[in-house]
């Protein structure tokens, strides 16, 4: 008899974990059959190379390359704010800070991932951007410039709490070697601390990346909704989720192309994060080997 | 100067930039915040929080967004609490070293990096089309409340990872059976490491904006949801309707809305933080 319950309950709770694997072939599922009912009337070549995408205008184009250019030029700009804030921070934090600074600051650093990014969108459209019109009078009021600014501001503790991990792992016989050697910290931490511990900080700059990404309401709120194939940082853009936003919004007739296109979209978005997540677990499952 | 110096300096400095660094974070959520309270704190009073949407901006008040977002929060509770803890102790007493657990292992992985707003694609085909749910507050939950399954059920394992072995050891020398050492030692005594995982993943869920938008939430409606199946706003779907305005008295309601949902975050992550550190000195 107890034989029988234990064996119920772990039945259960298997098939409790097992609901993760339905939701990801629930999403694998989802966006192919949408995608694929879409390109029985796209043809994915014109999707790829068509320059513009006005789906939602009545000489419509389906070319996702602008909607592409936005979410990666908003993403360069935040890795370019997150990557070098964010690795001097963990290296302060493991190499240099007192251990009691390194308790408190932690907790508040992580505070700024637990903002809520509608309100990053808020601090983007109404206090960076008429902020940075004062020295670039050019600075239309969306752009990609302060979306990709505050989002890279967001992205800081993904970056430096991951990197901060991975530095903090690399063994003490390590650095004595270099001090004993009269090194300095700085020395130490570059020459020996970082190429130690590269494969942490590579996975922490992939994760931070995969997050910009997918990043949705600072960018549909600051960086506006005009899709256009474009590097121009001072001008609207529209990035992938803020398509999909701007189409939830409207009153789109579900089984419509104009509906299938924010799964076309959203498939991009999917496949391009699933790669990313996937090499950063192959890394950090190599990395664990190494150490353990 | 020589060489020695040089490198000393290099290094001084270098601490210093790290120290700016470390706090130009802060310091410019500080004056995001401090903006926020300026344009917004003179906005809130009782009549804010109780008023229902309206056109004119100095008659508006979030009473149904703040009640989607009550609502929300709670059903999100309900149904993700059961399915991610059970899944995060499976994993962690009962799986073996298997072909499955660690195609459960990277899945739970890649699905903690999914972009919120995919979730919201699968939420709005699979509860609102195809069961039918409509746009309404339980298609919501149910999608957020997948979007945070990963997070709880990494938070269960390391709670469960904590426990002493020593108090799993006793459960089984006095004949206990695996399910009695688990619901009545071990459980108990990650309790403390789970609650701050669940708090933590429901803050996260009450600021999400994107999945919710794609499910259909509204940016105007009229009444407060009654039940699950009623058409529902949340916090942040009406901070993004008002930023989006080209009014400065929706600009002022955005600030003051932020206020409030910001006090939400900080509140259940302090509550958070509580939880945790009380757990780990009663673990030592």
């Amino acid at each position: 008899m107890r034989k029988i319950k234990e064996l119920i309950i772990e039945k259960s709770l298997l098939s409790s974990a097992l609901v993760t694997i339905a939701v990801t072939i629930g999403i694998i599922l989802v966006l192919a059959i949408e995608a694929f009912l879409f390109f029985k009337e796209v043809s994915i070549f014109d999707f790829f190379t068509d320059t513009q995408w006005t789906p939602l205008f009545t000489e419509k184009h389906y070319g996702i390359l602008p909607l592409l250019s936005g979410t990666l030029l908003t993403t360069f700009i935040a890795i370019s704010v997150a990557l070098p804030i964010g690795l001097s921070i963990s290296i302060y934090l493991s190499e240099y800070a007192p251990r009691s600074f390194r308790k408190t600051i932690k907790p508040l650093l992580e505070l700024l991932a637990a903002v809520p990014s509608v309100v990053y969108g808020f601090f983007a459209l109404v206090v960076v951007t008429p902020y940075l019109q004062q020295f670039m009078p050019s600075l239309s009021g969306f752009n990609s410039l302060s979306a990709g600014i505050v989002m890279g501001i967001m992205i800081i503790p993904f970056v430096s709490s991951l990197s901060e991990d991975a530095l903090f792992a690399v063994p003490k016989d390590l650095r004595e070697a270099s001090y004993g050697m009269g090194a300095t910290r700085l020395q130490t931490a570059f020459k020996v601390v970082v190429p130690a511990a590269s494969s942490g900080i590579i996975v922490s700059i992939i994760l931070a990346i995969s997050r910009a990404i997918g990043e949705t309401m600072i960018v549909a709120i600051a960086a506006g909704q005009q899709p256009r194939l474009t590097l121009d940082p001072t001008v609207p853009v529209e990035t992938i989720t803020a398509y999909i936003v701007q189409v939830s919004l409207g009153d789109v007739q579900h089984g419509s192309l104009e509906y299938r296109t924010i799964f076309a979209a959203g498939i991009t978005l999917f496949v391009f994060t699933f790669l990313l997540n996937t090499l950063s677990f192959r890394i950090r499952k190599k990395y664990r080997e190494k150490y353990e | 100067m020589n060489s020695i110096q040089k490198n000393r300096l290099k290094d001084q400095l270098f601490k210093f930039w790290g120290i700016a660094c470390t706090l130009i974070g802060l310091v410019l959520l500080v004056i995001f915040i401090g903006g926020i309270l300026v344009d917004g704190l003179s906005r809130i009073d009782w009549a804010f929080i109780t008023d229902l949407p309206s056109r004119k901006p100095e008659k508006s008040g979030i009473w149904t967004p703040l009640m989607g977002s009550i609502w929300i929060l709670v059903l999100t509770a309900i149904i993700s609490f059961p399915i991610s803890v059970a899944a995060g102790v499976y994993l962690e007493e009962y799986a073996k070293k298997n072909r499955l657990s660690a195609l459960l292992e990277i899945n739970i992985s890649n699905l903690a990096g999914v972009p919120s707003i995919i979730y919201g694609l699968l939420g709005l085909e699979v509860f609102v089309r195809i069961m039918n749910l409509g746009a309404s507050v339980l298609a919501g939950a149910l999608t957020l409340s997948l979007l945070i399954l990963p997070i709880i059920i990494v938070a269960t394992r390391e709670a469960i990872k904590a426990v002493p072995s020593s108090i799993r050891d006793a459960s089984y020398a006095l004949g206990a059976s695996k399910w009695q050492t688990i619901w009545n030692q071990i459980l108990p005594a990650s309790s403390g490491g789970i609650l701050t995982g669940i708090i933590l993943a429901l803050s996260r869920a009450v600021g999400e904006t994107a999945p919710l938008i794609v499910v259909g939430a509204l940016a105007y409606v009229p009444f407060a949801p009654q039940g699950p199946l009623d058409q529902f706003s949340v916090l942040p779907i009406q901070i993004f309707n008002w930023i989006s305005r080209p009014q400065q008295g929706f600009i002022d309601n955005a600030a003051a809305a932020i206020i409030i949902l910001l006090l939400i975050t900080f509140i259940m992550n302090g509550i958070a933080v509580y939880f945790r550190n009380k757990w780990q000195k009663k673990l030592q």
